[in-house]
Order: C-alpha cells, then sequence, then structure tokens
C-alpha cells in the first residue's frame, strides 16, 4: 500500500510573529521552519500503519514549499518515511486554500496513493480547508478527524472518527483520505540511526512545469483576498475586589453572578 | 547603516551571538533538534522532582536507547556510528536538561560501552554491545576507589586467576550507574599489570551499595562496588591491553563528552538568568537594565559562545583524527570552569529564586561540582597541561 501524507511546513510554532501591513501576509524570514504539528500526528499514524501491515507498504510525505525547506521535510524522513515529494515554484506563491489544493492534487494525481493522511489544521493559515477541497479535487472520499485506523488494505479503510460525544465507526473505499487527530498517538523523535539514514532517502522536486495545470494558481489564481487585517480585541480588564474576609469575598462573587443571571 | 556596499547582516540571537548554529551541518542540527525536544517533553518536566528524590527512572535508559543515544559514536553491533561532533552536540542538549542525564549516557556510551568495544573479545561485544545501545542492559565503569582517586595507577582491586577464571577482589567508590548495572567494568592489579573485566553483577561476590546524601549530581545513581572474591569466567577478561592505558582510554571519550556537555549547563543557566532580568522588576524597572546585571550577562555570554566554539573545534579535530589528549584536557578544563562560573553568576541574578529548585539555576551549579571533580579534577588536567607545556611532571 502506498501511504502519502502531506506536510505543510510552517514557522517555528512558538516564534512570535508578525504580520506585514502592506502585503498582508504573515512576514516568514528570521523564522525557523518546522513540520506543522498536526501533521506530525499524521506521519505517526502512517509509521504506525506501516509497521502493521508491513510488506512493501511505504509511506511518502508531500510538500507545497518553497526548495529552502528540504532541511525541515527530511526530519519527516528521519521520522520514518520512506521518501519525499516537494512542490515548489515561485509561481505559487501567494496560493489560497483553493489554489493551493489544486495544484497539490494535481501532484498528488502524479504522485499516486492509495491512502492520504492530512493534518486537521495548519497552524499558520489555520482554515483546516485544504484537505476537503483536496480530496474534492481528487475525487477520493474524506474521513476527517480520525482517531484510529482500525484496518486499512484490500482497497477499504475503516477508521474511528472522534466526535464531540464519543466516536463513530465508519468505512470506505481505498484510495481515500483521512486527517487525523491528536488521539492517533504522539509523534515519534527521529532517531539517530533515521536521521543519519535520512540523508540517503529521496526527495523529489515537482515544478509547476511538471504539472500541466489548466488553472492560474500563485496569487493570479487565488480566489479569495485579504482585506482587512487587525489584532483580537484586548480583554476587558478583570475586575478585582478586595473583601475583608472570606464572607464577603464570598458574598461578592455570589453578587457577581446573579447580576450576570448566571445563578 | 551601509559602509561601502557593504549591509549589515540581520542582528544575531542573544544565545547563539557567534551564529555557531551556521557551522553545523544539516544532519547535526537535526540530531540537535531531536535531542533537544527530547529532554523538552522527557527531562525537563520531571527533573526538580528527580533531583530532589535522588532518583533517575530505569526506563529513561530505554528511551535514550531508542533514540539511539547510547553508544551513538560507535560502529557496528547496533551502534549508529555517528561522528564525534554529533555525539558532542547530544551531549550538550542532554546537560542543558541535567548533567545526572548526560552522566548516564556518557558512563553507557563513552565508559562501560566504549572500553567493551575497544578492549573485549568479539563473543563479549556480541554479548553486551546490542543490548546496551538500546538501552536494555546498564553498564558502569569501576575505576575509582576510595583511596585512590587522582591516582588510579596504586589501586588496590586485584585479580588472580584460578584454573581457567579469575577471582577478584576490592572495593570501587563512586561509581556512576553502579546500582543499576548488569555489567560493570572493572579495573583490577594483576600479575601482568592492570587489566579490565566485564564483570556481570550477577557474579557471585559481587554487590553494589547506594551511595546517599549527595549534593550534587542527585538525578544519578553513584554507587560503592565490592567485590569479595567475585568469580569470572575466563572471557570476561580483556585479552590484550594491559596498565592504564586501558581505562584512560575510555576517559578520554567521555572528557571529550564533558567539553560540550558543560556548556550545555552553562547555555541553561544563561538562557534562565537573561529571562529573569528582563522580567524581574526592582527600583521600577527590569534589573536587566542595570550595568552590573548586563555585565554579567554579557560575561556569560562571552564565554558560553567561547566554550561551545572550542567544543565544535575540538569534535572537528576528533573526527579528522587530529585531536591529542591535551586537547581534551584543555576543553575539560576550561569548559568546566567557565560554566561554573556561569551558573554561579546566574544563580545571583536570581537573586532567592535563585536557590530553589523552581529555576535549573542552582541545580546545574551543584552537579558542575561534580563535573569538575570527575573525568579528572581540574588540577589534574592543569598538571597534564603543565606538563606538556614545561616538560616537568609536576604530579609526584
Ligand atoms: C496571514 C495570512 C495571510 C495570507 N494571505 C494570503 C493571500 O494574500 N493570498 C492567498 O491566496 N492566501 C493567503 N493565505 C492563505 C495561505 O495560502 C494558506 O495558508 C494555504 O492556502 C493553506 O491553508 P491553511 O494553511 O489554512 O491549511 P489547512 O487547510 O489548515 O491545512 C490542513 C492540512 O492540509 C495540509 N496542507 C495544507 N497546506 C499544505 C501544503 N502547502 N503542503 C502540504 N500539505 C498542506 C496539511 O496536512 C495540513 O495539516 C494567507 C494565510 C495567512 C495565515
Ligand atoms: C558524582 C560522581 C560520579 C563519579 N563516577 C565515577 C565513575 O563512574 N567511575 C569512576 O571510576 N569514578 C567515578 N567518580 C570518581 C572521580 O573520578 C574521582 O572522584 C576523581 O578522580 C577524584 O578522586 P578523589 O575524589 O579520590 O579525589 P582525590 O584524588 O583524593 O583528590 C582530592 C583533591 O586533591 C587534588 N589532587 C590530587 N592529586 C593531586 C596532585 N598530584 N597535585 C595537585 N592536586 C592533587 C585533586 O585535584 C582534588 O582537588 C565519580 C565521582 C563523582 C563525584
Amino acid at each position: 500500500m502506498k501511504i502519502v501524507v502531506t506536510v505543510k511546513l510552517v514557522p517555528d510554532t512558538n516564534a512570535a510573529k508578525r504580520i506585514d501591513p502592506a502585503t498582508k501576509r504573515l512576514v516568514r524570514t528570521g523564522l525557523e521552519t518546522v513540520l506543522n504539528p498536526f501533521d506530525e500526528y499524521a506521519i505517526e499514524a502512517a509509521l504506525q500503519l506501516k509497521e502493521k501491515l508491513g510488506g512493501d507498504t511505504t509511506v511518502t510525505v508531500f510538500t507545497m514549499a518553497p526548495e529552502t525547506g528540504k532541511e525541515t521535510i527530511r526530519k519527516a524522513l528521519a521520522m520514518g518515511a520512506d521518501d519525499a515529494v516537494m512542490l515548489s515554484d515561485a509561481g505559487l506563491e501567494g496560493s489560497d486554500v483553493w489554489a493551493t489544493s489544486y495544484a497539490m492534487a494535481q501532484a498528488l494525481k502524479k504522485t499516486g496513493f492509495d491512502l492520504l493522511i492530512a493534518g486537521g489544521l495548519a497552524d499558520d493559515g489555520n482554515t483546516g480547508g485544504v484537505p476537503g477541497a483536496l480530496a474534492e479535487y481528487l475525487g477520493v472520499p474524506a474521513l476527517t478527524n480520525v482517531r484510529k485506523i482500525e484496518e486499512a488494505g484490500d482497497g477499504k479503510i475503516r477508521a474511528q472518527r472522534e466526535t464531540d460525544s464519543g466516536y463513530q465507526v465508519v468505512s470506505g473505499p481505498l484510495p481515500s483520505l483521512i486527517t487525523v487527530t491528536m488521539a492517533v498517538g504522539e509523534p515519534r523523535y527521529a532517531s539517530l540511526k533515521g536521521i543519519m539514514g535520512a540523508k540517503k532517502k529521496t526527495i523529489v522536486t515537482l515544478m509547476l512545469a511538471d504539472l500541466g495545470l489548466d488553472r492560474a494558481v500563485g496569487t493570479d489564481g487565488a480566489k479569495t483576498e485579504v482585506l482587512e487585517i487587525s489584532a483580537p480585541k484586548p480583554r476587558e480588564k478583570a475586575r478585582v475586589v478586595e473583601a475583608a474576609d472570606g464572607a464577603s469575598g464570598a458574598q461578592a462573587i455570589f453578587d457577581f453572578l446573579r447580576e450576570k443571571k448566571l445563578i | 547603516m551601509t559602509i561601502a556596499g557593504h549591509k549589515h547582516a540581520a542582528p544575531p540571537g542573544a544565545v547563539d551571538l557567534l551564529n555557531i548554529d551556521a557551522l553545523y551541518s544539516e544532519e547535526e542540527r537535526m540530531i540537535r533538534d531531536t535531542v533537544r525536544a527530547f529532554v523538552r517533553d522527557r527531562v525537563l518536566p520531571n527533573i526538580a522532582e528527580w533531583f530532589e528524590e535522588g532518583l533517575l527512572p530505569r526506563e529513561l535508559g530505554t528511551e535514550l536507547g531508542r533514540l539511539g543515544l547510547l553508544g551513538m559514536h560507535l560502529h557496528g553491533y547496533g551502534c549508529p556510528g555517528a561522528s564525534a561532533v554529533a555525539y558532542g552536540i547530544a551531549c550538550m542538549e542532554l546537560e542543558a536538561g541535567d548533567s545526572g542525564v548526560r552522566s548516564f549516557a556518557s558512563v553507557q556510551g563513552s565508559l562501560a560501552m566504549f572500553a567493551i568495544h575497544r578492549w573485549a573479545s568479539e563473543e563479549q561485544k556480541q554479548l553486551w554491545l546490542p543490548r546496551m545501545a538500546r538501552g536494555e542492559a546498564l553498564g558502569c565503569f569501576g575505576l575509582t576507589e576510595p583511596d585512590f582517586g587522582s591516582n588510579p595507577g596504586d589501586m588496590r582491586t586485584h585479580a588472580r586467576r584460578d584454573g581457567s577464571d579469575w577471582i577478584i577482589t576490592g572495593t570501587k567508590m563512586w561509581i556512576t550507574n553502579g546500582g543499576i548495572a548488569d555489567v560493570a567494568v572493572i579495573w583490577a592489579q594483576t600479575d601482568e599489570g592492570i587489566r579490565g573485566f566485564a564483570v556481570p553483577t550477577t557474579a557471585k561476590g559481587f554487590s553494589a551499595h547506594g551511595i546517599e546524601r549527595k549534593l550534587s549530581l542527585r538525578a544519578s545513581v553513584t554507587s560503592e562496588l565490592v567485590l569479595d572474591n567475585c568469580r569470572v569466567p575466563a572471557e570476561c577478561a580483556f585479552p590484550e591491553v594491559r596498565g592504564l592505558r586501558g581505562p584512560l582510554a575510555c576517559l578520554n571519550e567521555a572528557r571529550y563528552g564533558i567539553i560540550w556537555g558543560t556548556m550545555g549547563a552553562a547555555r541553561a543557566c544563561y538562557e534562565t538568568a537573561l529571562d529573569y532580568a528582563k522580567h524581574r522588576v526592582q527600583f521600577d524597572r527590569p534589573i536587566a537594565g542595570y550595568q552590573i546585571t548586563q555585565e554579567k550577562l554579557v560575561n556569560m555570554l562571552l564565554e558560553l559562545n567561547k566554550g561551545t566554539l572550542l567544543a565544535l573545534h575540538i569534535g572537528r579535530m576528533k573526527d579528522e583524527g587530529r585531536a591529542h589528549p591535551t586537547h581534551v584536557s584543555f576543553g575539560k578544563l576550561n569548559n568546566v570552569r567557565e560554566a561554573l562560573k556561569i551558573a554561579r553568576e546566574a544563580r545571583t541574578i536570581l537573586g532567592a529564586n535563585g536557590v530553589t529548585l523552581e529555576y535549573p539555576v542552582i541545580r546545574h551549579m551543584n552537579n558542575l561540582e561534580s563535573v569538575l571533580t570527575y573525568e579528572g579534577t581540574s588540577e589534574v588536567h592543569t598538571l597534564i597541561l603543565g606538563q606538556h607545556i614545561t616538560g616537568e611532571n609536576a604530579f609526584m
């Protein structure tokens, strides 16, 4: 079985970020690039499945990112993925969810897959829109929020979908796309052997010319435009009540809750 | 400002001011990141408690084994065969967590595994090394004795032949991992000079006793080993090596790791102090704004960057086969000394908070007192270098 994991490269999740007011884009210079945290769970799910199925199961990581992201994508190889495909082209700059998904889908058609695994959300763009759009372009079902893959193989997949109150067991054909939640298991650390073996693994680079697209991508192909950016309103200052003793403190809390009609 | 067409480079970071990072290879940076992530997730949340309780959980060994950090610079027998620099970087990240954790990995990889890898018979290597690399079997290294520390050549522990077996008698002191080891590398006097033995700790006549009440390296097991007519089969003896050359070859490896490790501890102290100084307000202003605090921080920054460069330099020399034991003495002497100074200075910046386990500083500071003493005291390394440059032996 051929498993492909879509992995977005995002700026260091802990670093302070700034939006350039002129371009309305995130300022990426000086920020270290990391694997999108949710996608590390997707990689973990893929590696677990590979270990379970054995045989000729392979895990390919796929990213649409500038070529400078090679060092970061190698970390996915160090975790245990077999190879990587990078879609890199200056013409992709400025792609929105629509253009990103379209370009990725065309590349993924070339790569081929039995099971496509995505994280649910990118740490930077944060739309959660890409996986659904990908499934649409690829014409495959999307099983979202998977917490456990019960079975996969022989043209079928059965998985547990996390819901607010529990989980559903769903099944579908292969090829399919799934998105995973953190419940699939903590992503493994890249081991020394994995790291040292990663440099021998191949990273195939695709460019727009390789895809033969019939629609525009990048800024020209984007259907959305960021009109305005504003910081979230600062929270109102908390009201501090100085109470002389426990009893009057309790009374103050009671009065507050009553005033808000909470009790 | 632009001078004659030369643009200023981007402003450097406040820790790696010299951008030593850029001198590492992609692989070395990945190794750093993976060990750093492990320390962040598994060590830092628990270390204050381990330190206070005086323990290091056994399963940390299997976790370090799974990462491939045990005997990582050895080749074959399930070891990854990483470079000296990669090994050093791992030591630095582990010790940024705690010197006890780094000591655990040093003793396992550079003392016990290295000794077996370098000196034991092929069967003994097959027997121990793959399991030790996975962290399933642990090792310790018994050289020091109650009465012989800096002067191990006069050790009293001795081994004599009895048929084809060896019978070992003596006491080893201050042995890291002693109480949790499956195999103890024991150095003993014989009729043919000092020899090494890989002693299974289940051997009859072998016992380990914990050394309690340490105020340093508390998250590390330190033991006294008693060998009371301990009988081991002939194959446990290292076949060829005789004399102090045997243990010294191993010590040179572990000492090398300390050159890096201490800079990890120093970095943790500096980062903590810098952050604290920026947030702690006294007399209506962050203490980072006072000249005395700035001087302390800047001195720490200088020595941290210089010490890390020194570690990398010696590491590259080692990978090229150009490192001499005096280089390792130079590095160990300088970097432990400077790390201790940094830790002590950082402690002052934290004021009263500097004496608690809520912050890592006093833990590192106390740990470094052990690091100053083991693997050759600072005095011993001074005398090694002194003899090298003057030709005069000042040891005795
Ligand atoms: C501040 C800001 C400004 C922006 N400005 C513009 C703009 O001006 N014009 C514009 O067109 N768009 C803009 N974008 C949108 C940006 O291009 C999106 O980040 C992108 O379309 C992907 O969507 P997402 O990050 O929300 O991914 P999500 O849909 O949240 O990602 C979900 C999953 O899809 C997969 N995935 C997503 N992207 C990739 C990828 N590149 N490679 C591999 N896998 C991937 C991953 O598995 C990921 O976990 C902006 C975004 C931000 C944050
Ligand atoms: C936490 C910890 C873990 C350890 N782990 C191990 C281990 O795993 N295996 C192992 O074999 N050992 C281990 N040791 C022992 C360590 O290597 C010794 O403590 C060290 O070699 C010093 O020996 P000593 O303590 O007997 O001090 P001594 O040798 O008695 O030295 C006392 C002082 O005298 C100085 N001195 C000695 N000789 C001279 C001289 N000629 N000129 C000038 N000054 C001199 C020393 O520098 C020191 O300052 C450990 C020690 C500690 C604290």
